[in-house]
């Protein structure tokens, strides 16, 4: 041991802080146990389990069109691809094949969901790393879409739009020209939001290389959605496990090889010009034909294991059902996009400053009802 | 000396871009048409909710004071927290002389409605419906359970299970 380590080990003093549960950067009740040296991380523990609601255990006792409902409480801010996740696996299991009508419906309500989740995470990235004009900036463009699902379905956030067999209304008569209005002023202010935050100076030096994580941890991890795609790993569902009206649209898949928090932030922002180009092309061309299938009052479903996974804006949603014949699931399992990226915290915040962690959870998107369920 | 120019490139550059971002903020300053801000509770009376709205479930009744509800149970079932309770007793009905299942309440229990919308579609007669009121703040949350059928309403006749 040579004089200056021997320096650096007596005078260095490991010490632990609890950040969170009730930390504001952590949106929600998130408890991580910081190893520290000084201000550098030396190691991040996640403790988790304040807000377990038991949601797979619910679903024990539920029928499959009560399932549905309980999805809207676990990644709130995804919640029309948590319900379609739902669906398609019950509608797997029972062979039904939904009308054109309904795919299309589907696949629109998910992307202005994405955009509404996006829009959200980028004005609450920027109060997190202290602009808090972003945040009002953000909920201003996601009112838009909010007032569209709740003419559509007539709830704001917990939507529980889609069934079994379909979607429980219809869209309404105005839903064409309030969502083309909404892409028309969306294309004119996304640029603002790179003008306010993605060139900002400090915003910059915050995010780049920061957080780095490289392609073979966000596999191993499974780290999915924009965070492990800013890693450079392709993994949207969308396009290699299509589902719903997915296959008949052409989009990007925004692929990032940097891996740091910029990468990710860019990434998302990227998401967004790409749902809109989704929408347009399905916007006009809506079928005609029924909006829900008749399902029996009582959904039973063979006795058979399904496996359905869809992209939420936090990455891969999957659902597991083990279904015994009876009306209620024998065992339900939802493999959440927010766990499995919560993983790679550690890996990416080591080493960096208290202030980085902040930026790195803000980039990974956490939602903490989805980590927990 | 090459530093030190660079320094003074980055800092000129960084201030561009903190204009650039300040400009935004102008620009709404100078339009204050733009700003989307509703003043609740202050528009109260011309806020108009939409016709799909789910703040709470109601039962609609008519001006003889009779509902829909025959008392049938199923949305107590298709609810799927335990919201509902229909509390149901059998009444002779002195045309036939047998006794017949009748509603006495149904009870909402607000505190626990998701309002997922699902005892809605579950009702064959439509007796129950969403209705638009979404201040429910009260000061005791025994208020919050509530009798959804008035005192002394009836069944509307002609509704059959
Ligand atoms: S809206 Fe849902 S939670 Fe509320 S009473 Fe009806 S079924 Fe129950
Ligand atoms: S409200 Fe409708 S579903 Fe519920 S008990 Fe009455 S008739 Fe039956």
């Amino acid at each position: 041991m040579s004089v200056k380590e021997l320096h650096k080990a007596t005078q260095s003093q490991e010490y632990f802080v609890n950040m969170g549960p009730q930390h504001p950067s952590t949106h929600g009740v998130l408890r991580l146990l910081l190893t520290l040296d000084g201000e550098t991380i030396t190691k991040v523990e996640p403790h988790l389990g304040y807000i377990h609601r038991s949601i797979e255990k619910m679903c024990e006792k539920d029928s499959y069109q009560q399932i549905v409902h309980l999805t809207d409480r676990m990644d709130y801010l995804s919640c029309h691809m948590n319900n379609e996740a739902v669906c398609l696996a019950v509608e797997k299991g029972l062979e039904l094949e939904v009308s054109d009508r309904v795919k299309v419906i589907r696949t629109i309500m998910s992307e202005l969901t994405r955009l509404s989740s996006h829009q959200l995470w980028w004005g609450v990235m920027g109060m997190d790393l202290g602009a808090i004009t972003s945040f009002l900036y953000g909920f201003r463009d996601r009112e838009m879409i909010t007032d569209i699902f709740e003419e559509t379905c007539g709830a704001r956030l917990t939507m529980n739009y889609n069934v079994p067999g379909g979607v429980m209304f219809d869209i309404p008569a105005n839903f064409q020209t309030k969502v083309k209005e909404f892409i028309t002023h969306f294309r004119k202010k996304l640029p603002e939001y790179d003008q306010l935050m993605t060139n900002n100076i400090i915003f910059r030096n915050r995010t780049e290389g920061i957080g780095i994580l490289t392609k073979e941890d966000a596999i191993s991890f499974g780290v999915t959605g924009p965070s492990g795609r800013a890693s450079g790993w392709s993994n949207d569902i969308r396009k290699s496990h299509s589902y719903s009206a997915y296959d008949r649209v052409d989009f990007k898949e925004i692929i990032r090889t940097e891996g740091d928090s910029f990468a990710r932030y860019k990434a998302r922002i990227d998401e967004m010009w790409e749902s809109m180009n989704i929408i347009e092309q399905l916007i006009d061309n809506v079928p005609e034909g029924s909006c829900r299938e008749k399902t029996k009052a009582v959904i039973k479903l063979p006795k058979m294991e399904i496996y359905q996974s869809v992209e939420t804006a936090r990455g891969e949603l999957g659902v597991y059902i083990n279904s015994d014949g009876k009306k209620n699931p024998y065992r339900v399992k939802f493999r959440s996009p927010g766990f499995s990226n919560l993983n790679a915290l550690n890996t990416m915040a080591k080493g960096g400053k208290i202030a980085d962690l902040v930026t790195i959870m803000s980039t990974i998107d956490l939602v903490i009802p989805d980590i927990d369920r | 000396m090459k530093a030190i120019i660079n320094y003074i490139k980055e800092v000129v550059g960084g201030v561009k871009t903190l204009i650039n971002g300040m400009k935004v903020t102008g620009y709404y300053i100078s339009h204050p048409k733009e700003i989307i801000t509703q003043q609740y509770p202050e528009n109260r009376d011309t806020l108009n909710m939409v016709d799909r709205f789910r703040g709470e479930v109601i039962m609609p009744h008519d001006e003889n004071n009779e509902h829909a509800c025959t008392g049938c149970q199923a949305c107590e079932i298709a609810c799927p927290n335990g919201t509902i309770e229909i509390i149901q007793d059998r009444i002779l009905n002195e045309e036939t002389g047998k006794k017949k299942k009748t509603i006495l309440k149904h009870v909402y229990h607000l505190s626990m409605c998701t309002m997922c919308n699902l005892c809605i579609e579950a009702c064959p007669t439509d007796a129950i419906e969403m209705g638009k009121g979404f201040e429910h703040a009260v000061f005791d949350r025994s208020q919050l359970t509530k009798v959804l059928n008035k005192p002394g309403s009836k069944l509307r006749a002609g509704v059959e299970e």
